[in-house]
């Protein structure tokens, strides 16, 4: 069983979001970099697969230098071996072009399941794991809260609007993960896995490695593309009620009804 | 060439998804904008008697694919249909509902026609012709503008579910409904084995107009009985902050902020949570938001409408007390 987990690396979620001087993109002079944790948690589900079922497991990223800690990071978790896609000419791919560089990737690879979370906790796009599904032609199973092999085909549960849906899906697939911290709990690096992590095979490739031009990625393959960011508008705070428990509260049901009129 | 604007509708259980009628609704304004049709696909099981209806939000035409294989969201056969009857129909602009399922159908949709899309979008206009779409990214820590390259067609946008301005439906007014052409595939790679509702018909967190939450002020999973109770009071439901999910005394799907929901609720009562920034990005949208905390310098005051520094153990009791004496007389 072969299993490559797509990893992306994102700011921390604590990060206080700048705007840069171009306008267009974030300032990353202070950023903090982590494994993006819906990423983190397809990485903890591909390992508790590779106890069960003597899997291979692959990490497989793309950006610059910078990812290679990332990667490292899941290989002291316990994954096999890495590939990075290195390559200046992917700056300013949309989705879609993010999508084939990583879909191209893949057919150099041996997979039956490709995991990796749902969304990037950065741009929030939710759609190169399910592009790549589309483009490599296998099925999607999208937002697993649990996962697990039964007689050959993967079954998943994912929570929609109301309800927990199970389905199960051939192989190969690509399952993509959401639920929570709680639900996952990704282990973290042993001390161990950390010295091992660093004799780990970790492979760089180009875009000529993989086949692809740079004009089918990058800034001049986009579709779409951000020409301009914003800060959203700075709350104002608000009143502070003031007085006994019993005023404050017939105060803020009034203010409620009369003046926000939301209940 | 391309024309018009397409919205694709979502269909579930027997009736339209409230979120297909904002997409219709914002597919009305562009449509009036190029001064080209509004046409929409509506996928689904007994679907056909229904589609119609669509022209109360200001649908024009439906191009209907009724088959009792679509009866649950499966993507291996939703995209295909679609993609077969956009060939014909060729539109400028799609909108799909960036739900749950329409995350995965738009992303798929937009990766078979190597259209560009931007998901969850909060606000679009039209510019020359040409659409623009905004969409909040590091969960709302910034919003991005975003624009499609000259002749790409179709620029396709999902809309976030709760945001976009539904039409107060005009029931004089009926779409044209025409049957597709389109032979539904049977699909074999994947099968929905069970669905499973959520106990008491709970309100997903995305789509509720009231949320009351609680953090890890609320000491114990029990506490929150108060909070359940103030929700269905209001007609709400109750979302959590990631330390009271990480404490296991909520589930993961309540839990708001940037490694859980994004919610845009009209009234975000937050009991007991400080404000991390990660949960603050999750519900900052929010229309109303009120904090009870005992805390005076806990973050979340800075970002509430209405703040009451007290122990929530006092205050929230009271409280529910008045807004029954209100519910009792209104």
């Amino acid at each position: 069983m072969d299993i490559v987990v797509l990893v992306k690396q994102v700011p921390d979620t604590e990060t206080k979001i700048r705007i840069g001087g171009d306008g267009k993109t974030i300032d990353t002079s202070d950023v903090k970099w982590i494994m993006n944790p819906y990423d983190e948690y397809a990485v903890e589900a591909a390992l508790r697969l590779q106890e069960n079922a003597e899997a291979t497991v692959t990490i497989l990223s793309m950006g610059p230098e910078r990812v290679v800690e990332s990667i490292r990071t899941a290989l002291a978790m316990g994954a096999d071996q890495g590939v990075l896609v290195n390559d200046p000419a992917t700056e300013g791919s949309d989705a879609l072009g993010k999508a084939k560089v990583l879909a191209a990737a893949l057919r150099s690879l041996d997979f039956d399941l490709v995991f990796c979370g749902h969304r990037a906790v950065d741009d929030d796009e939710n759609q190169v794991g399910i592009m790549v599904a589309e483009l490599v032609g296998i099925p999607h199973l999208g937002l697993a809260v649990s996962v697990e092999l039964v007689d050959g085909k993967v079954k998943i549960e994912r929570p929609i609007e109301g309800a927990r849906v199970t389905l199960e899906g051939t192989l190969p697939a690509l399952v993509t993960f959401g639920g929570a911290h709680a639900v996952w709990n990704p282990r973290y690096a042993s001390l161990p896995g950390i010295m091992k992590a660093k004799k780990k095979p970790l492979d760089t490739k180009t875009l000529a490695d993989l086949g692809l031009s740079p004009n089918d990625v990058g800034a001049g393959g986009a579709t779409i593309k951000v020409t301009s960011m914003e800060l959203p508008t700075e709350r104002q705070a608000g009143r502070l009620l003031e007085g006994e428990t019993a005023e404050k509260a017939k105060e803020l049901v009034r203010l409620l009804h009369e003046e926000a009129k939301v209940i | 060439m391309a024309q018009g604007v397409c919205v694709i509708t979502e269909f579930r259980e027997g009736a339209f998804r409230r979120v297909s009628f904002e997409i219709a609704s914002e597919g009305r304004r562009l449509a009036d904008e190029l001064g080209e049709p509004l046409l929409a696909i509506a996928l689904g099981a007994g679907i056909e008697s229904l589609a119609a209806g669509l022209g109360n939000y200001g649908v024009d035409k439906v191009y209907v694919v009724d088959d009792p294989k679509l009866e649950d969201y499966r993507a291996e056969i939703y995209v295909p249909a679609a993609a077969e009857v956009l060939k014909s129909l060729d539109p400028k602009v799609i909108l799909t509902a960036a739900s749950v399922d329409g995350k995965d159908f738009s992303a798929r949709l937009a990766a078979r026609l190597g259209a560009g899309l931007a998901t969850d979008c909060t606000e679009l206009k039209m510019e020359g012709g040409s659409l623009k779409a905004k969409r909040p990214m590091y969960a709302g820590k910034a919003f991005a503008w975003y624009e499609w390259s000259d002749g790409s067609w179709p620029q396709m946008a999902s809309c976030r579910p709760n945001v976009m301005d539904c039409l107060a439906p005009d029931t004089s007014k009926n779409a044209e409904v025409e049957k597709a052409q389109v032979e539904v595939a049977e699909g074999n790679e994947t099968q929905v084995l069970n669905i499973e509702k959520d106990a008491g018909g709970k309100i997903d967190l995305t789509e509720a107009e009231i949320i009351v939450s609680g953090g890890r002020g609320m000491k114990g999973p029990e506490n929150f009985a108060m909070l359940e109770e103030l929700a269905t009071l209001l007609g709400g439901t109750v979302g959590a902050s990631r330390s009271a999910v990480d404490s296991g005394w909520r589930p993961h799907a309540d839990q708001v902020g940037q490694t859980g929901k994004v919610v845009t609720p009209t009234l975000y009562i937050a009991c007991g949570i400080s404000g991390a920034i990660q949960h603050l990005a999750g519900m900052g949208s929010s229309k109303y938001i009120v904090a009870v905390n005992k805390d005076p310098e806990a973050p979340i005051f800075s970002k509430a409408d209405y703040g009451v520094v007290e122990d929530l153990f006092n205050f929230m009791p009271v409280f529910i007390e008045e807004v029954k004496t209100l519910k009792s007389t209104c």
